[in-house]
């Protein structure tokens, strides 16, 4: 049971981690139809970045992830100008192949700026842990601080990020281009403008994704950038087109791999090691085999 | 004070040759009617006029469009309605998945987020029905809402020039009697209409002035009046002969023939 309970705390954690980085896949995605696989590439530029600002130059923790938020929403946008625009019109593949390129542009240009150094992004929550239930040999459940911050400070973005898409007139303009981009811009949006603010978001999110999952008390590294794929199943799961979707699936492949990692090396262990980094992509086919637009999903995904 | 096009040229894909060379003048007191069969060009003479074209690959190859003599044509789309050019588009094409509140909000994009209510009150008090409606998904009006829905939705950018591509597809005859009024009513408040219509019989009926378009030019410009009782447009377009894939131009060959016939 403590087993189970401790899963899921950690699950969670982790699980929030990979909503912020759904979401950033879907508003993207939502703008500009394009799946865009150099996320993970702007994932691991955020926690290099935050770890200049907090280290390197020594400002303050939450200063320097604003910064680094900042600086990665800039990137993205500039990747959309330079790379996306120019293929509006172009098949959707086309335009998913050369965000894979990207990927790689933007992982060298990681080494280059930081070199190929693991860092911290000294971030306040370190190792620390408080004990939830102890038993007479120790700790039984343990909630570690980045834990906790992992998912309060996930959960609140999105939440005002949701709030602010549903509410706003901006928001308003960005779900109106995502549904039909000529009445959008018969209603007098600019496309473009909407184009560079959803790259702007979908970056800064895949930046503080790559922060907290970095705010862990060890370090960071750009081969970290792989753990942004796990998103995808998430991103699947959930409905390639909805925030919702994104954030529950995030969440639930989480708490899937937390759980095997707990029970899966004691009643399965021939599956072998490592197996919940699988589970994921398992969940997700099954999901598919049921329902084909994930869970929250609109049918007749396919623009650019 | 008027929207004008002069002479247009509009090339789709760098091949099609879908305007060749149409040109008409819509006074902000008047309502002026744009007739002609299916692949006339009179999607594409709006898509010009509003900066629609890219999206579809089109250019302006020849002509302009001048908004009280202020070039249009090389503005975006986004910097057209900002000028006070609204359109309905073919279609109706209402946001399915909004509210018909947020469906006209979308439409006051261009105004800020100031004086909302007020305009949302000016457009239900045009349209009951939606002011019935306003929380409901767009997708679940029936077709005459969806065109009011869309009719006042480019009314909340307050335009100086309202264009409209064939509101009275696919509506029945007493709904597309409700759309003629409202049309009279927003043009008597001040906002010029450039109305493009297949149903020359309702455009007709309330136009000042109509322009017939065929093969992507503007072949006739005369007042309503004169349409109304030009024998040709009443045989062709007024319920004639039904056939609409027939040429205006061929209406003499067609009469000579059925005369020859009977
Ligand atoms: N996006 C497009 N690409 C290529 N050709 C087009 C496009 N849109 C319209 N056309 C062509 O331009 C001509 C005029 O079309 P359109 O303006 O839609 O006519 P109408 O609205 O009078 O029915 C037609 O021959 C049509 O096939
Ligand atoms: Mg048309």
């Amino acid at each position: 049971m403590n087993t189970l309970i401790q899963a899921i705390i950690n699950g969670l954690g982790t699980g929030a981690v990979y909503a912020l980085l759904a979401v950033s896949f879907v508003i993207i995605f939502r703008a500009t139809g394009v799946l865009n696989f150099a996320q993970p590439g702007l994932f691991i530029l955020g926690s290099f970045f935050c770890s200049y600002f907090a280290v390197s130059l020594g400002l303050p923790f939450y200063l320097a992830v604003v910064l680094a938020m900042a600086v990665v929403a800039l990137i993205s946008i500039a990747v959309e100008r330079v790379a996306i625009r120019p293929m509006i019109g172009r098949p959707v593949f086309a335009a998913a192949l050369v965000t894979v390129g990207l990927f790689t542009i933007l992982l060298i240009l990681a080494f280059r700026l930081f070199d190929a150094a693991a860092r911290t992004v000294n971030d306040p929550w370190q190792l620390n842990r408080f004990c939830l239930v102890s038993s007479d040999t120790g700790c039984s459940i343990a909630v570690a601080h980045n834990t906790i911050a992992r998912f309060v400070i996930a959960m609140v973005v999105l939440a005002a990020l949701g709030w602010w898409l549903s509410r706003s007139r901006i928001g308003l303009a960005m779900r109106a281009t995502s549904l039909d981009q000529e009445v959008a811009l018969a209603q007098g949006i600019d496309v473009g403008r909407v184009f560079s603010l959803s790259w702007a978001i979908g970056g800064a999110l895949a930046a503080l994704a790559g922060i907290l999952l970095a705010a862990n008390g060890t370090v960071v590294q750009a081969t970290d950038s792989l753990f942004a794929l796990v998103a995808l199943p998430a991103l699947i799961l959930g409905g390639i087109d909805s925030l919702k979707g994104a954030v529950i699936g995030g969440l639930l492949v989480g708490l899937i791999s937390a759980v095997t990692s707990a029970y899966q090396p004691i009643y399965a262990s021939w599956l072998g090691p490592n197996f919940e980094n699988v589970v994921p992509y398992v969940v997700m086919i099954l999901v598919l085999l049921v329902r084909p637009y994930g869970l929250y999903g609109t049918k007749e995904v396919q623009r650019v | 004070m008027s929207l004008a096009v002069h002479n247009l040229e509009v090339v789709y894909e760098d091949v099609m040759l879908a305007l060749r060379g149409a040109s008409l003048s819509v006074p902000q007191d008047q309502i002026v009617a744009v007739l002609g069969a299916n692949g006339a060009g009179k999607t594409t003479l709006l898509r010009a006029m509003t900066g629609l074209l890219d999206i579809h690959r089109g250019k302006i190859t020849r002509g302009h469009v001048s908004l009280d003599d202020k070039k249009l044509d090389t503005r975006k789309a986004a910097s057209v309605v900002s000028a006070g050019v609204s359109q309905v588009m073919e279609g109706r094409r209402v946001f399915a998945e909004f509210t018909v509140e947020e469906n006209l909000r979308v439409g006051a994009h261009t105004q800020g987020s100031a004086g909302l209510k007020e305009k949302y009150d000016r457009i239900y008090e045009m349209f009951p029905v939606l002011a019935e409606r306003r929380t409901a998904g767009a997708g679940y009006l029936s077709g005459g809402e969806q065109q009011m829905l869309a009719i006042g939705r480019a009314m909340m950018s307050e335009p100086k020039y309202l264009l409209l591509d064939e509101p009275s597809l696919g509506l029945a005859p007493k709904i597309v009697e409700q759309i003629r009024d409202l049309i009279v009513s927003i043009n008597k408040s001040g906002t010029g209409v450039l109305l493009i219509e297949q149903n020359a019989a309702m455009a007709l009926s309330i136009a000042d002035h109509g322009y017939v378009m065929e093969n992507g030019l503007t072949v006739m410009d005369a007042p309503a009046a004169t349409l109304r009782s030009d024998a040709d447009i009443q045989e062709f377009y007024l319920g004639g002969s039904g056939e609409e894939t027939a040429s205006l131009r061929d209406v003499k060959h067609y009469k000579r023939r059925k005369r020859w016939l009977s």
